[in-house]
C-alpha cells in the first residue's frame, strides 16, 4: 500500500463499489496451505482458523490451495487443512513443484484462482508468501493487503483487512473493492492456531499443473538447510523475555538470557537493540521482527512503543519491567513492575530457579 | 552490464508523531530518507559494476521532493537517476506502482539500454508488503529472485545468474536467465561512502524528470487512485486497553521481596503455568 | 588528474555559510560549500527568530517564498521570580506592516529554502561531507581543505570557516582557542504542538501575527542565562539555557531547569493542551566582544557562531550571522573584482566592514556584559524577587496607605541591597551597557 493513499471520498468510494459482472460468481475463502521441504507451515492452520470466521460470516465454503511436488506430503496437509476446518482442498502435485520456485507456483496458484474462483484468499506473510503473492496479485491484476492485523467482513459482503500504516503510529482499514479475489497476507502468530477436529474430513479436488519443465527458466541447484542449534525459535515459544535500551548496555542482556533459561524460554529484544547492534536481527520482537504468542512475555527496560506492542500484544501475560513509570509498555501490559530491571531480573531468575527446584525435588 | 535500482522516499518513521486533537500525521519536520532496504539493493548493484563494468541508473516515482532521494543515491556512485512524477500517481497501491515503474522501466530500456537486473529493497518501512518487485518482474517478464543474499556468479554472455536465496529453513542455490529482477535482503552488504568525485557529480547531475507521458504511460486508468484495486477506507489510533496493568507494590521492598510478589502474580494469572515451566526446565 | 579548485569554498550550510555563499554565487564566483549534516539545517537549532532586515540585504524578495511561520507584533520581556513575573510587554499595529520586520521560523525548513536558494545561485551543496583538515602551502597560506570522503582534496583561493559555535576546523589549524565554559551557553528546547486556533486566541492574534517572550530571573536558579517562549504558527517554542560553566558548578542538567520553567506558573497555562513534539539542545557563543577569534587571515575568514557573534543582551545571533557571512562573501567578491589575492592584509577589508556594521557596532557596546552578569548573579537572583515583592506590595489594594506602601518597598529594597549596592549595581550596569 503507498503511504500516499488517503481515505477515498464518498464520490470516488461510491464509483468504484460495483463489482463487474465477471467477478460476481467468485465464492469462498481460500488459504494457500504453505508446505515446504515436506511440512506444513503452522502459520497456514493459523489461517484456516480465520478463515474459518470468514467463511462462516459469509455462509460459504472454506477451502485450502495445497501446491508441491511430495504426494505424501500433500496428502498430510490435506488431512490438516480439514482437520483445521477447511471444508475442501485443492491440490496441484507435480515433480516440477519439488522446490519452491515462483515461476511454477505462481503458474499453478493463479491457474487454481482462475479455474476455481475463490472471493478471497488469504497467504502467510513468509518468504515464500510473499514472494508467491506478489506475483498472484499482479498477474490476476486484483488487490493485495499485506501484513494484516485484523480480517473482518463488512455489511456489503467485503473483506475489511487491518493493518498497521506510517510506521504502525496507527491503523487503517482496506478494502478490495471491484476485483476478485480479495487476497491478504498475514504475519506467523498474529492469528490464533485454532483447535483441531482430529478426524475431521472433507473432499479434495486435483488440478494438474499446465507446464513442463524445459519451459522453466529458474533452477535450483541445491538447497542448504539452517543448522538448527543457536537458531531463535521465537515465534512459537511459549516463554519469551526480552530486553530493550533500558537495561543501558549488551552485557545485562546476560540478564535476559539468564532468565529466559530458567524458564527454558526463548529470549529477544526490541528494535533499537538490532540497531546499536547488541543482538542480532533474528531475536527482534515486534512489527518488523517477530510476532510472538507465548504464554508469559516478561519485557525489561522496554518503553513499549506502538511498534513493539504489535509484536506482542497476543501474548497470554504480559509482565512489564521498567523504571519510567509513564512508558507506553505499562498501557498494554498485565502486570507492571516500576523498577531498575537489573535488580529485578536476577531477583526473579533466583526466585524462579528456588521454586522450580524445589517442585522438582518435590515431584 | 547496465542494472536499474528502484528506490523509495519514504518518512523517517522511527520520529513520525500523530496529532493528539485532529489525529493526522505530523509530517512537517519529519526528515525524509532512502527506504533502509534499498541501500543493500544500490550497494549491491554498485558491487556489479565494480567488477563487471557497465552502468547503474536509480529510478523513483514519487512526489517531486524525491529528487532529493535519487541525489544521494548519486552520491554513492551511481550513475544516474530517473524520477518518475505527476499528479496523476497520487493514491497508487502497489498493482498501480508497479504499472508505472514498470512503463518506466521500459523506457529507460529504450533511452539508455534494456536493463540487465532489476533491483529493488526486500520492502519499505512504509509499506511493508514487498510487493512492488515481485508486480514489476511479472510485467516485464523478467525472472524473480527474492530475499537474495548474494550474488555467486554473473555470465554476462551467456545471460545466467546464479544466486543465493534466504528460504524457510534455509538457502536455495538458484540460478536463472537474464534479465532478473532481484530483491536484496537487508544485511547483505554495506553501502558505500561517495568519494569526493561521487559527491561533486551528484551534487551537479541533472536528474531526468518524467511525467506520466514522457514515461510512456498511456492508460492513466490503471494509475494512481484509479489503476488501485485496494482502497483505505479508515485510518484511526488502535484504541486503548480497558483495564490497565497490576502494579506490583513496590515501597519498602527489597528486589527479592519484589520478585517473589510478581512469581505469585504470575503463577496465580496463569494457572499450570509452573508444570509448564517444569517440563520446560526438565528438558522435555 | 586535474583536481578541482574553486574561487571560495564555504564550510558549513547554516545562516552564516548560506549568507556568504549565496552572496558569491550570485556574483558569478565558483562557490563549493560543505556542511557534515545530512541536509542543511539538520545540525542547527535556535529559537528561532527571522530577522528581515539582515536577510533583506541578501535575498530582497526572501517573502515570496520562504517559510515562515509568525511575524512579530508583540515582544514581552519578563523578570520572573519562583511564583510570579514583572513584565514589559510591547505590542504594536505598526508591525502589521507590508515587509514585517521579524519573524518566527523553524530552522530545519527555513535553512532547507536558504540553501535551495544558494543551489539555484549556483553554488554546489555537498551534504553529510566534514572538512577535517585546512591545507595550507608551505608558507602557511589556507589553500583548500580536506574532507572525510575519500578521494582528493579540494582546492579554493580562500575558505570561509561558517562552521558554528563548536567547530573544530578553527581550532584544529591553531586559529582559535578551545571554548572557555564561560563563554559558551547550553541552550535546551522543545516544540510544542497546538492547533492553531488555540494559539490565536490564548496569545489574542490574528492571521499570521506572532509574540516573543524573553525570559529572565530565578527561573535559571542562579546561573547566568534566559529563557524564552516563541509563538509559531502551530505550535510554541519554549527554551532555556545557561553558562556551560554554571551548569557544571552547580550541578544542575539542563532539561531539570527546562522542565522547572515549563511548570512555572506564568508559563504552563500557556502550554495547556499541547504536546512535545522535539527535544534539542545546542550550544550558543555568549563570550561577547572579547571572545571573538581572530577573523582573517592568509587564504581564510571567520562568520557566524564560529566567529562568537551573538548579542546576548538583546538575544540577537541569527542577524549577525547572516550579516557577517553576507560581508565576507561581499568582501572576497570585492578582492576578485580587483584581482587581488586573499591575503590576510586584503581581507582585513572584512575586518574593517564588519567593524563599520552594526555586528562590531553592537558587540562592542555590550562587552562589558558577560562579565557583569557573570560577576554579578544577583542580578537574576536577588533583584527578580525584590522586584516581584515591590510589585506584590505596590498593586494589592490592602487599606494601607500609599506613602506607607512605598516605604515597605524602599525599606525592602535598603534591606536586600542597600542604597550602596544599588547605586553601585546601577553604576555598573550603565557602565557595561554603554
Amino acid at each position: 500500500m503507498s503511504e500516499t493513499a488517503k481515505p477515498a471520498p464518498t464520490g470516488r468510494a461510491g464509483m468504484k463499489k460495483q463489482l463487474p459482472d465477471r467477478f460476481k460468481p467468485y465464492r469462498h475463502v481460500w488459504v494457500y496451505v504453505e508446505v515446504e521441504h515436506g511440512a506444513i507451515h503452522p502459520v497456514s492452520l493459523e489461517l484456516l482458523g480465520e478463515g474459518r470466521k470468514l467463511a462462516d460470516k459469509l455462509g460459504c465454503e472454506l477451502a485450502g490451495a495445497i501446491i508441491g511436488g511430495d504426494r505424501a506430503a500433500l496428502q498430510d496437509a490435506a488431512v490438516a487443512a480439514w482437520a483445521h476446518g477447511a471444508d475442501l482442498v485443492y491440490v496441484t502435485a507435480d515433480p516440477i513443484l519439488e522446490h519452491y520456485r515462483n515461476e511454477p507456483y505462481t503458474r499453478a496458484l493463479t491457474a487454481l484462482v482462475e479455474t476455481y474462483q475463490p472471493e478471497i484468499l488469504l497467504l502467510g506473510a513468509t518468504v515464500l508468501g510473499r514472494d508467491l503473492a506478489g506475483s498472484v496479485a499482479t498477474t490476476l491484476l486484483t488487490g493485495l493487503t499485506a501484513d494484516c492485523t485484523e480480517l473482518a467482513i463488512d455489511e456489503e459482503r467485503s473483506l475489511a483487512a487491518t493493518r498497521p500504516t506510517f510506521g504502525g503510529s496507527l491503523l487503517c482499514t482496506i478494502h478490495t473493492l471491484n476485483v476478485r479475489p480479495q487476497m491478504a497476507t498475514i504475519r506467523p502468530r498474529v492469528m490464533a492456531l485454532p483447535r483441531p477436529q482430529p478426524g475431521r474430513v472433507g473432499r479434495l479436488v486435483e488440478h494438474p499443473l499446465d507446464l513442463r519443465e524445459e519451459d522453466i527458466v529458474t533452477k535450483v541447484l541445491r538447497f542448504l538447510p539452517d543448522r538448527d542449534s543457536g537458531k531463535a525459535q521465537l515465534a512459537y515459544a511459549d516463554v519469551v523475555v526480552a530486553g530493550g535500551v533500558g537495561l543501558r548496555s549488551a552485557e545485562n542482556l546476560q540478564l535476559v538470557r539468564a532468565l529466559a533459561e530458567v524458564l527454558g524460554g526463548e529470549w529477544g529484544g526490541s528494535r533499537p537493540l538490532v540497531q546499536k547492534g547488541w543482538m542480532t536481527a533474528d531475536r527482534q520482537i515486534g512489527q518488523t521482527g517477530k510476532t510472538i504468542r507465548p504464554r508469559l512475555y516478561i519485557a525489561a527496560g522496554i518503553s513499549g512503543a506502538i511498534q513493539h506492542r504489535v509484536g506482542v500484544e497476543g501474548a497470554d501475560l504480559i509482565v512489564a519491567i521498567n523504571n519510567d513509570a509513564k512508558a507506553p509498555i505499562f498501557d498494554f501490559a498485565h502486570v507492571g513492575v516500576v523498577a531498575d530491571a537489573m535488580e529485578i531480573l536476577p531477583a526473579l531468575t533466583a526466585a524462579f530457579r528456588r521454586r522450580l527446584s524445589v517442585n522438582r525435588l518435590a515431584g | 552490464m547496465h542494472s536499474v535500482v528502484c528506490i523509495k522516499q519514504v518518512p523517517d518513521s522511527a520520529q513520525i508523531r500523530v496529532h493528539p486533537v485532529t489525529n493526522t500525521i505530523m509530517r512537517q519536520g519529519v526528515p525524509t530518507v532512502i527506504n533502509p532496504y534499498d541501500l543493500f539493493a544500490i550497494e549491491e548493484a554498485l558491487r556489479l559494476r565494480d567488477r563487471l563494468g557497465g552502468t547503474v541508473t536509480v529510478l523513483t516515482m514519487g512526489p517531486p521532493s524525491a529528487e532529493e532521494s535519487l541525489r544521494k543515491a548519486l552520491t554513492f556512485g551511481a550513475d544516474r537517476a530517473v524520477l518518475l512524477t505527476d499528479r496523476f500517481f497520487a493514491g497508487s497501491d502497489t498493482l498501480a506502482t508497479s504499472y508505472a515503474l514498470a512503463q518506466a522501466l521500459r523506457k529507460i530500456g529504450e533511452s539508455w539500454g534494456p536493463p540487465d537486473l532489476v533491483f529493488t529493497g526486500k520492502q519499505t518501512i512504509d509499506g511493508d508488503t514487498a510487493q512492488v518487485g515481485p508486480g514489476i518482474a511479472r510485467r516485464l517478464g523478467l525472472n524473480q529472485l527474492t530475499y537474495v543474499a548474494g550474488i555467486d556468479a554473473l555470465d554476462l554472455g551467456a545471460g545466467i545468474i546464479t544466486v543465493r536465496r534466504r528460504s524457510e529453513g534455509g538457502v536455495q542455490e538458484l540460478t536463472t536467465r537474464l534479465p532478473a529482477l532481484i530483491t536484496m535482503l537487508e544485511g547483505t552488504n554495506e553501502i558505500r561512502r561517495g568519494r569526493v568525485a561521487d559527491a561533486l557529480r551528484a551534487a551537479r547531475a541533472e536528474v531526468t524528470i518524467w511525467n506520466a507521458a514522457q514515461a510512456g504511460i498511456t492508460e492513466l486508468t490503471l494509475c494512481g487512485l484509479r489503476g488501485s484495486p485496494t482502497v483505505v477506507k479508515r485510518v484511526f489510533a488502535p484504541t486503548a486497553r480497558a483495564e490497565t496493568a497490576a502494579f506490583i507494590e513496590l515501597r519498602d521492598q527489597t528486589p527479592a521481596d519484589i520478585a517473589e510478589a510478581l512469581l505469585a502474580e504470575i503463577t496465580t494469572r496463569l494457572p499450570g503455568i509452573e508444570d509448564e515451566l517444569l517440563r520446560h526446565a526438565a528438558g522435555y | 588528474m586535474e583536481q578541482e579548485r574553486f574561487d571560495a569554498i564555504v564550510v558549513g550550510a547554516g545562516p552564516s555559510g548560506n549568507a556568504a555563499a549565496y552572496t558569491m554565487a550570485k556574483a558569478g564566483l565558483k562557490v563549493l560549500q560543505l556542511e557534515r549534516g545530512e541536509y542543511p539545517g539538520s545540525k542547527n537549532v535556535q529559537g528561532a527568530i527571522l530577522y528581515a532586515d539582515a536577510l533583506e540585504k541578501i535575498i530582497p524578495d526572501f517573502r515570496e517564498d520562504a517559510p515562515l511561520e509568525r511575524h512579530v507584533i508583540e515582544q514581552r520581556v519578563w523578570m520572573m521570580d519562583d511564583a510570579s513575573h514583572t513584565g514589559m510587554h510591547y505590542r504594536s499595529d505598526s508591525f502589521n506592516e507590508e515587509k514585517p520586520n521579524r519573524y518566527t521560523i523553524i530552522r530545519s525548513q527555513f535553512d532547507r529554502w536558504f540553501s535551495s536558494k544558494v543551489r539555484e545561485a549556483g553554488a554546489t551543496l555537498l551534504c553529510e561531507t566534514t572538512v577535517t583538515e585546512l591545507l595550507k602551502d608551505t608558507k602557511g597560506r589556507v589553500i583548500g581543505v580536506r574532507t572525510d570522503r575519500s578521494g582528493d582534496t579540494l582546492l579554493a583561493d580562500v575558505v570561509v570557516l561558517a562552521e558554528g559555535v563548536n567547530g573544530l576546523i578553527g581550532q584544529r589549524a591553531g586559529l582559535r582557542k578551545e571554548l572557555k565554559p564561560d563563554h559558551v551557553a547550553l541552550a535546551v528546547k522543545e516544540m510544542h504542538f497546538l492547533p492553531q486556533d488555540v494559539v490565536e486566541s490564548r496569545f489574542n492574534l490574528k492571521g499570521d501575527e506572532g509574540v516573543v517572550i524573553e525570559a529572565m530571573g530565578t527561573i535559571t536558579q542562579g546561573m547566568t542565562g534566559t529563557a524564552f517562549l516563541y509563538t509559531n504558527r502551530e505550535s510554541i517554542s519554549v527554551g532555556i539555557g545557561c553558562l556551560v560553566g554554571d551548569f557544571a558548578e552547580k550541578r544542575v542538567k539542563p532539561y531539570v531547569l527546562l522542565d522547572a520553567f515549563k511548570n512555572h506558573p506564568s508559563i504552563r497555562p500557556l502550554l495547556e493542551g499541547s504536546e512535545i513534539r522535539e527535544y534539542v539542545a545546542h550550544l550558543i557563543p555568549e563570550g561577547g566582544y572579547h571572545a571573538i577569534p581572530k577573523l582573517t587571515g592568509d587564504g581564510w575568514l571567520v562568520a557566524g557562531d564560529a566567529g562568537h557573534f551573538v548579542n546576548a543582551v538583546h538575544r540577537e545571533g541569527s542577524n549577525l550571522a547572516m550579516t557577517s557571512g553576507r560581508l565576507a562573501g561581499e568582501t572576497i567578491v570585492w578582492l576578485k573584482r580587483r584581482h587581488e589575492d586573499c591575503t590576510a592584509a586584503n581581507l582585513a577589508e572584512y575586518d574593517r566592514r564588519l567593524g563599520e556594521s552594526f555586528v562590531m557596532k553592537d558587540m562592542k557596546k555590550y562587552r562589558g556584559i558577560p562579565g557583569l552578569l557573570h560577576r554579578n548573579r544577583h542580578f537574576l537572583d536577588v533583584y527578580p524577587r525584590m522586584i516581584s515583592r515591590a510589585a506584590q506590595i505596590w498593586f494589592r489594594v490592602d487599606g494601607t496607605d500609599k506613602r506607607s506602601k512605598e516605604g515597605q518597598i524602599l525599606g525592602d529594597l535598603r534591606k536586600t541591597r542597600g542604597i550602596r549596592g544599588l547605586v553601585g549595581d546601577a553604576f555598573k550596569l550603565a557602565r557595561a551597557w554603554r
